[in-house]
């Protein structure tokens, strides 16, 4: 542009508009640096102080007392695995069908208190839902149970999976579901056959990251799971998880639990960044899916 | 208004045919009064300019079929267009007939008329009022007034068989007359046609007002005896 | 439950039976007086308290297209919808006055919407295959009804592509997704979903609203040839497509008008006079041959809309 009208486009003020631009430019990448640094450092450091006692036997083997090297959590790994597996089946099949619910009827009576009890329920810290499945399940039965562990996530879980299915569910268009019951088929048929393939992809997205959500919860495990040195496959009794196991390495005087402590952080941290990861990769593809429609 | 270009464009094509009936109605008077004043060199000019009103009719055809195909007319534009279309080729046509008539003026040379011309005028005058008046009626849209214009017909048709039986008594009296008879029967005969073109005009007229398609005065054939 | 579903199964295979017969004797269908298909009789409709149909008087011929035109939110789709009770979808709505599918009330408590919904086949304005393969798609009506043959479904699958003309372009892929298809493509796959399962009538909501021209033109050749097996009532904003495609049009509007002929004698009964209420409510100015319409409407309303004159 040559024309003289604009003072703006020319000479000193141009050079200030690109100096101020640098300066801000530099801000907002420094910013972005100091939120991603804290996750850098923290794997960082489990990987360096994990990944020493990082083996085999890890995964394999029992706890050993303290001072006796080598050992494992082979029984918080199993532990782990049965609680949040307890979790989902709870949990699944509810927030499913609330999520199909809300989907359809999101301004019903109905459809915004589960919306709004989800959103309360998902505020709630963790170690009230072990208080209240210990109170509501543990209680009762008079003893500590893998059982009480996957109630106390289940609740936890809920709220994550129903919402991050409805959304996924959203994204189906809506001429779908109308193309559905014009062939006369029912609404139940519609959700289960057309919608719920539609939704595939996201619905499990849901699960991944409500399972990546719970599976490091240590709070309500005290009050519930509650821990257990040895192989257990008893949903009535005690057991070991992760994320419990790392706390109470964590708060032992010993040096060799710490270690362990982190080791097992390792493992955690690995499991759930995994599938965080693959629901990332799983969630474009079914926006992607969408979008070229 | 949403269609201001339409309607410019529109608006620029009546003016068009306006101006075409204009000249073929000028062509009408020019035709007789080369007949009355036997003035050859006014019938050539005649003939020459009709050339030029056929480029006007085809300068029109061609902005209807260009309306047609990018602006899509529907109801009442369409209708409308297709009848300027219409009307364009009735204009030509009148004026064809004017030429017609300059051509018989040549033809004559310099052979006295038969009798003095006093019907043939009056058609002629006629002929050009029922035009003015069928574009009138085109302007302003008026089905009603068209009908009436087109009712004068009858005057035309009317004056034809006048002259053409008294042209017949001059031929039965002396057969000799027959060819001067011919001559301007022949002009009548021209502007009786002249007549049924703008009863096609008034068809026009009604068709693009209201949409109805229907025959105005069916001619009566001659009666001779 | 399991009777009706055996009634509809049953009703579905007889009307399949017939398809060759009838197919014969509905082919010169041009010439013939026509029957009514559908008959709306004073229909209004309303959303919660505010009605968006007022007193719909119109019959859709059989065996032929009827397109519904007029200005955006006039409730040509609601009205398209009420016809196929899609739309009880929408909550709080209510249908008053009578809808009737060969002399049958469709807005009758008793009318089962899933039968209605079979005889009544709908096209949506975006192409909407399920996320299935092809063949799944259009089995998924015939399922529906409790058909499982494979022969049965196939022969289904073959006669319904054909008919949408989309045999050729896909016979070799059957069982690829739907989704992979061209936008013209998935909306003829849709078209054939329709037909699988043997509809009296077929809706179609802005069919070719989402589609190149060519697309559009392979859908309105479609919908040509469809048009001797099928009663079909499209609604299109795109009035040259209605001009091309139909054989009648009805021009709807939500303006107020003063003194309409057509809904003058319900007006009467109503005991208010037709000039005074000024509603918003979409109704029907005029209905017509589509040759009538285009080119000598009778009302100044739907002279004004066809010549791009509204408003």
């Amino acid at each position: 542009m040559t024309t003289g009208s604009f003072p703006q486009t020319r000479g000193a003020n141009y050079r200030r508009r690109k100096f101020v631009n640098g300066v801000m430019l530099t801000l907002t990448g420094v910013a972005t640096l100091l939120a991603v640094f804290p996750l850098v450092w923290i794997i960082s450091y489990v990987v360096l102080e994990g990944g020493r006692f990082l083996s085999l036997d890890f995964f394999t083997q029992l706890p050993t007392p303290v001072g006796v090297p080598g050992g494992g959590v082979a029984n918080a790994i199993l532990g782990s695995a049965m609680v949040v597996g307890i979790a989902c089946v709870i949990a699944m099949p509810i927030s499913l069908v609330a999520a199909f619910y809300v989907t359809d009827h999101p301004n019903t009576p109905l459809g915004v208190a589960v919306r709004f009890g989800t959103d309360v329920l998902a505020g709630i810290p963790s170690i009230v839902m072990g208080i209240f499945a210990y109170t509501v399940v543990v209680l009762p039965q008079r003893h500590f149970s893998a059982f009480s562990g996957g109630f106390a996530l289940a609740i936890i879980m809920t709220p994550i999976v129903l919402r991050t299915t409805e959304e996924m569910l959203k994204l189906v268009p809506r001429n779908l579901r109308e193309g559905a019951l014009a062939l006369g088929a029912p609404e139940w048929k519609t959700s289960l056959q057309v919608l719920l393939p539609a939704a595939l992809n996201g619905v499990v997205t849901g699960v991944m990251l409500g399972i990546a959500r719970v599976a490091g919860e240590a709070a309500p495990m005290i009050f519930t799971a509650f821990g257990n040195p040895f192989f257990s496959t008893d949903p009535n009794q005690p057991i070991a998880t992760l994320p419990h196991t790392i706390y109470v390495y964590a708060i032992s005087p010993y040096k060799d639990w710490h270690d362990k402590a982190w080791t097992t952080a390792l493992v955690l941290i690995a499991f759930v960044l995994g599938l965080n990861v693959l629901a990332r990769v799983l969630t474009a593809r079914q926006a992607h899916q969408w979008s070229g429609n | 208004m949403p269609r201001d270009t339409f309607e410019n464009q529109l608006g620029e094509l009546k003016s068009q045919l306006l101006q075409l009936g204009a000249e073929a109605g000028q062509t009408i008077t020019d035709g007789v009064a080369a007949l009355r004043t036997r003035d050859r060199v006014m019938a050539q000019s005649i003939i020459a300019h009709d050339s030029e009103i056929n480029q006007r009719r085809y300068a029109i055809e061609e902005r209807c079929y260009a309306l047609i195909a990018t602006q899509q007319p529907l109801a009442s534009d369409l209708r409308e267009i297709i009848s300027i279309l219409l009307i364009a080729i009735e204009l030509e046509r009148i004026a064809d007939h004017s030429k017609n008539l300059a051509e018989i003026v040549i033809h004559m040379g310099n052979e006295p008329l038969l009798k003095p011309l006093v019907d043939i005028p009056r058609m002629a005058e006629i002929c050009r009022e029922m035009l003015s008046q069928s574009l009138d009626a085109f302007t302003r849209n008026d089905a009603r007034m068209a009908g009436a214009v087109c009712d004068r017909d009858d005057e035309i048709d009317h004056l034809y068989q006048q002259i053409f039986r008294e042209l017949m008594t001059y031929v039965v009296d002396d057969p000799r007359t027959v060819s001067r008879a011919l001559n301007l029967l022949f002009a009548a005969h021209n502007l009786e046609r002249i007549g049924d073109r703008v009863t096609n005009i008034g068809e026009r007229v009604i068709y693009a007002a209201t949409g109805q398609l229907e025959e105005l005065n069916v001619d009566q054939p001659i009666q001779s005896d | 439950m399991a009777t009706d579903h055996s009634e509809r199964l049953r009703v579905f295979t007889r009307a399949l039976a017939n398809r060759e017969e009838s197919s014969d004797a509905a082919a010169g269908v041009a010439g013939k007086p026509h029957q009514t298909k559908i008959q709306v009789r004073d229909m209004s409709f309303y959303y919660g308290t505010s009605r968006a149909l007022e007193s719909i008087n119109i019959d859709f011929p059989e065996h032929y297209i009827t397109a519904i035109i007029g200005p955006s939110g006039c409730g040509k789709s609601t009205l398209l919808r009420t016809l196929n009770r899609m739309s009880d979808l929408v909550p709080h709505t209510r249908i008053e006055g009578q809808i009737l599918l060969d002399g049958e009330d469709l807005t009758a408590p008793s009318v089962d919407v899933v039968d209605v919904r079979r005889r009544v086949g709908m096209v949506f304005q975006r192409p909407n295959p399920f996320p299935k393969s092809i063949y799944d798609n259009l089995v998924f009506g015939p399922r529906l009804l409790g058909m499982n043959d494979r022969a049965a479904l196939d022969a289904i699958v073959e006669r319904s592509l054909r008919g949408a003309a989309l045999w050729d372009e896909v016979k070799d892929k059957l069982h690829t997704s739907g989704l992979a298809l061209s936008g013209g493509q998935q909306q003829r796959l849709c078209i054939a979903r329709a037909m699988a399962i043997e509809p009296e009538v077929i809706l179609m909501d802005e069919p070719a609203s989402a589609l190149d021209p060519i697309a559009t033109f392979k859908i309105e050749e479609l919908m040509q040839s469809l048009r001797e097996r099928y009663t079909i009532i499209i609604v299109t904003h795109n009035m040259q497509q209605a001009a091309r495609v139909s054989d009648y049009t009805a021009f709807m509007s939500w303006q107020a008008v003063a003194a309409l002929s057509y809904n003058a004698p319900s007006a009467e009964r109503d005991g208010s006079s037709a000039n005074v209420t000024k509603s918003q409510a979409g109704r029907i100015i005029e209905f017509g041959s589509t040759r009538q319409i285009f080119t000598t409407p009778k009302e100044k309303e739907t002279e004004d809309y066809i010549t791009g004159r509204f408003g």
